[in-house]
């Protein structure tokens, strides 16, 4: 809310307002960027020299001051914010007759945009007009099933549809590829859906203990490094397989999670948020210098693959393969579409861990401290034993996903471990909406297979540049899209999660009950 | 002893930066009790303006260094504070009465944006600076070892000392000190008598990000080199300093910083394999200091209030 947002003012002095605060704020841009964005560092033989952009500056600088006051003048300070008809199309209000032009408006222009610049060859145009008309396009759609259909249950279509796409993916890619010889790039998008499959079940790891608990832990990575370096280790040393080593580097990780946990439980949030951070970066600096165990930087390399009940994918000389059994041919696609059930199985059981854990005592403990962990307190429930259990099965399952971390690569080393790494699956769950499972996993597709598959789009390079990189940006967008999400969003992008339990009407309690003692 | 001596003055130097940067979080944490997460970038922010402001004003042609350093030292801080102050006014004030994470949560996300913009703006290799304040005193000599006070150690100390003196003034003397402890014991009365919370609270950021930026140009002369990354492990040693001294008072953020200082600088000198693994003992303190000294040093036991 800007603070000049009074009724009744003339539009007058509204733009006058409107201009004093745009141009304050563009000092401000300026101050801020002067230095860091008007200049550039560049090394030279003879030692550090500056090389100035005084064009970007202007540019930053101008995007603050037209944005600041377009948005002061349509939004925070407009009787009628122009964001009211497109938030409207996300809910089931009545529109109003500007709401249908300002949207009419948008979709024209945007049309617009998209031709003309297609004419003019200018994919920046081309891209605002296909993104906001692709938003318009969702809105409309999603109002116009809700209106014929208001009582369907959208999660649960929402939620069995994806799995059972999640499902069905490789295999009818795969069949379809067989038969129609599509030139699909199977082996890119098997690759490239394993990888967020991976960050889906940290995610929902993660959100046991962030959303469903409200432990902050930053150092999540610690129990995925822990579930990879076990399952490494105890195959190339003992020559164990994966399916051995799974639980035991599930349970290796949750009894770090323990061990970790036991001691800084009793601290308040903030605390334990930096003391998690800093146990993660403890694990991290040990895997790099306990060099005889961990081989240091160089890391462990041949790490064996899973077996299909003891059938391997690659050829072994002499020996029963997954192919040879079946009678098919051998493709090393195979290998990698088994890879990708075993994460998605890995996942769905996180997923459904979680759902039954929140219905039992255990669950609705987890989410009372989160809420109040004085009162939780003062109920009875031990919060040291309801921290514990969330941290150790958060960590169970990041375990989990360290392991398949390491047999899908074949190779780990503590450069995959770094702090970065959980503040993007902590991003993820932020983002998603914490404790909301379905929410997690559309972030974690949107934000880890939307930027893989835009660092292979081909027109960003003709809009932001030569040697442009959308993965340079990607940190600094997920730092801005958790800001932005706490202040207007606190809840997430999809975040309406209903509470597991509510009381929705006083009954009177038993008399047999009370006599027990339960009541 | 010698070695000893030698190392007690590197420590000493160490320990007044990491003091610097402590003062802000504890700062911040005094008035509305989050920890500021984005503070050791804000300290990363400071020493690259200080770079780049200096590598300016030497392609200027202003070639007599005492003078160069006092601009840089202006320019940092007033610049540095206004990342301070815009950091606030983005992440923290819309949330202060949102939920117990959300704070927290912004904070982690403005330290993300906080890196990445320096990496994607300047590049994300180190940034080397020639050395500026060069020279040293030799005290004495023992066994052929050296033990030297260099000019830089001496200006790192002296700094911060000074800076240290007028903050506490600044704290305990002016209205601006009051209107802070004001805000530190309860927001809504200081509010009802008069204080501007909020002015209050973002002069505090100010306050915190120019000694921040003090810090990142003393690091920058000290170091000689510099990268997108450093406000990482820097900002969580100084949290530790500031928790180990107590957190919200003042000259606890100097002694922890002091003492932080003084023990990665011993670890890395006698510890068995002890360069390697100087962060894992300051990580390690920190978890010791907050798991059983939560009130540090000179700090007050905390109430929790329902």
């Amino acid at each position: 809310m800007s603070p000049f947002a009074e009724p009744g003012k003339t539009f007058g002095q509204r733009l006058q307002a409107a201009l004093a605060d745009a141009i304050i704020a563009g000092y401000i841009a300026f101050a801020l960027f002067c230095l860091l964005l008007g200049v550039r560092t560049v090394d030279k033989v003879t030692g550090l020299t500056l090389a100035p952009r005084p064009g970007l500056l202007a540019i930053a600088v101008g995007i603050v001051v037209f944005g600041r006051l377009l948005l002061n003048l349509l939004v925070w300070q407009a009787e009628y914010p122009i964001t009211t008809p497109f938030a409207r199309l996300f809910t089931s209000e009545r529109f109003e007759r500007r709401d249908l032009i300002v949207l009419g408006t948008a979709a024209f222009v945007s049309a617009l945009l998209l031709i003309v610049g297609g004419i003019i060859h200018w994919a920046a145009f081309q891209l605002i007009g296909a993104c906001v008309l692709g938003f318009l396009a969702v809105g409309v759609v999603r109002r116009v099933i809700v209106y014929f259909f208001p009582n369907l249950p959208y999660a649960r279509i929402f939620t069995i549809g994806g799995i059972a796409f999640a499902v069905l993916f490789p295999i009818c890619s795969y069949l379809l590829e067989k038969a129609f010889h599509l030139g699909l790039p199977l082996r890119y998008l098997f690759d490239l859906s394993i990888l967020v499959l991976t960050y889906v079940m940290l995610g929902w790891g993660l959100n046991i203990v962030v959303g469903l608990a409200g432990l902050l832990d930053l150092g999540y990575v610690a129990f995925y490094a822990v579930g990879a370096y076990v399952f490494a280790l105890l195959a190339t040393h003992f020559g164990l397989g994966f399916w051995m080593c799974l639980p035991i580097a599930g349970l290796a990780a949750a009894l770090w999670g323990v061990i970790l946990g036991f001691p800084v439980l009793r601290l308040r949030g903030d605390y334990l948020a930096i003391v998690t951070l800093a146990f993660g970066e403890i694990v991290r600096i040990i895997l790099l210098n306990w060099t005889p165990v961990t081989n240091g930087p160089n890391g462990i390399s041949d790490i064996p693959k899973p077996t299909f009940f003891g059938l391997p994918f690659s050829p072994v000389a002499g020996s029963m393969t997954f192919s040879s059994f079946f009678g098919l041919k051998y493709e090393p696609i195979q290998g990698i579409i088994f890879l990708y059930y075993v994460i998605l199985g890995l996942a769905l059981i996180t997923n459904l861990v979680t759902i039954r854990l929140r219905r039992l005592p255990i669950g609705r403990a987890w989410e009372a401290m989160r809420e109040d962990e004085i009162a939780c307190r003062s109920l009875g429930i031990n919060t040291t034993i309801t921290k514990l259990t969330a941290f150790a099965t958060g960590a169970l399952f990041g375990g989990l996903a360290g392991s398949f971390f390491a047999t899908r690569q074949g190779f780990i080393s503590p450069e995959s471990f770094t702090f970065i790494e959980s503040a993007i699956i902590l991003a993820i769950v932020v983002l998603g909406g914490m404790g909301s499972q379905l929410g997690v996993a559309i972030a974690a597709i949107v934000m880890v297979g939307g930027f893989e598959a835009l660092r292979h789009t081909e027109g960003l390079q003709s809009i932001f540049g030569e040697g442009f990189d959308p993965a340079l940006y990607r940190m600094l967008l997920f730092g801005i899209a958790m800001v932005g999400i706490m202040v207007w969003r606190p809840r997430g992008i999809v975040g309406s999660r209903s509470p597991t339990i509510v009381l929705d009407e006083a009954r009177p309690i038993p008399k047999a009950l009370v006599e027990e003692g339960r009541a | 002893m010698a070695y000893f001596l030698q190392q007690l003055i590197n420590g000493i130097a160490l320990g007044s930066i990491y003091g610097l940067i402590a003062i802000g979080y504890t700062m911040v944490y005094g008035i509305i009790g989050m920890i500021n997460f984005a503070h050791g970038d804000i300290f990363m922010v400071g020493a690259f303006i200080a770079l780049i402001a200096f590598l300016a004003l030497m392609s200027l042609g202003l070639t007599f260094i005492p003078l160069a350093l006092i601009l840089v030292l202006i320019i940092a801080m007033v610049l540095t504070a206004v990342w301070g102050w815009t950091v606030e006014r983005i992440a923290y004030r819309p949330l202060r009465e949102s939920f117990r994470l959300a704070p927290l949560i912004t904070a982690i996300g403005m330290s993300i944006v906080l890196q990445n913009f320096i990496q994607v703006s300047q590049g994300a290799r180190v940034k080397p600076l020639q050395p500026v304040v060069t020279g040293s005193y030799e005290l004495f000599e023992q066994n052929g070892f050296e033990v030297n006070l260099s000019n830089i150690q001496i200006l790192v100390v002296v700094t911060t000392f000074i800076l240290m003196t007028v903050f506490w003034l600044i704290i305990t003397r002016t209205a601006l000190g009051r209107s802070q402890r004001a805000c530190e014991q309860d927001r809504l009365m200081a509010s009802l008598s008069g204080v501007n919370v909020d002015r209050t609270i973002s002069l505090t950021f100010v306050l915190g990000a120019a000694l921040a930026a003090v810090a990142g140009l003393l690091y920058l002369l000290y170091y000689g080199v510099i990268d997108f990354y450093i406000g990482f492990v820097a900002g969580i040693k100084a949290f530790t300093a500031a928790v180990f001294g107590g957190i919200g008072s003042l000259p606890g953020a100097m002694l922890g910083g002091l003492i932080i200082g003084l023990i990665e600088t011993f670890w890395s000198a006698y510890a068995p394999s002890g360069p390697e693994y100087k962060d894992v003992a300051a990580f390690s303190m920190l978890a010791i200091v907050l798991i059983f000294f939560p009130t540090g040093l000179l700090g007050r036991p905390e109430v929790e209030k329902v």
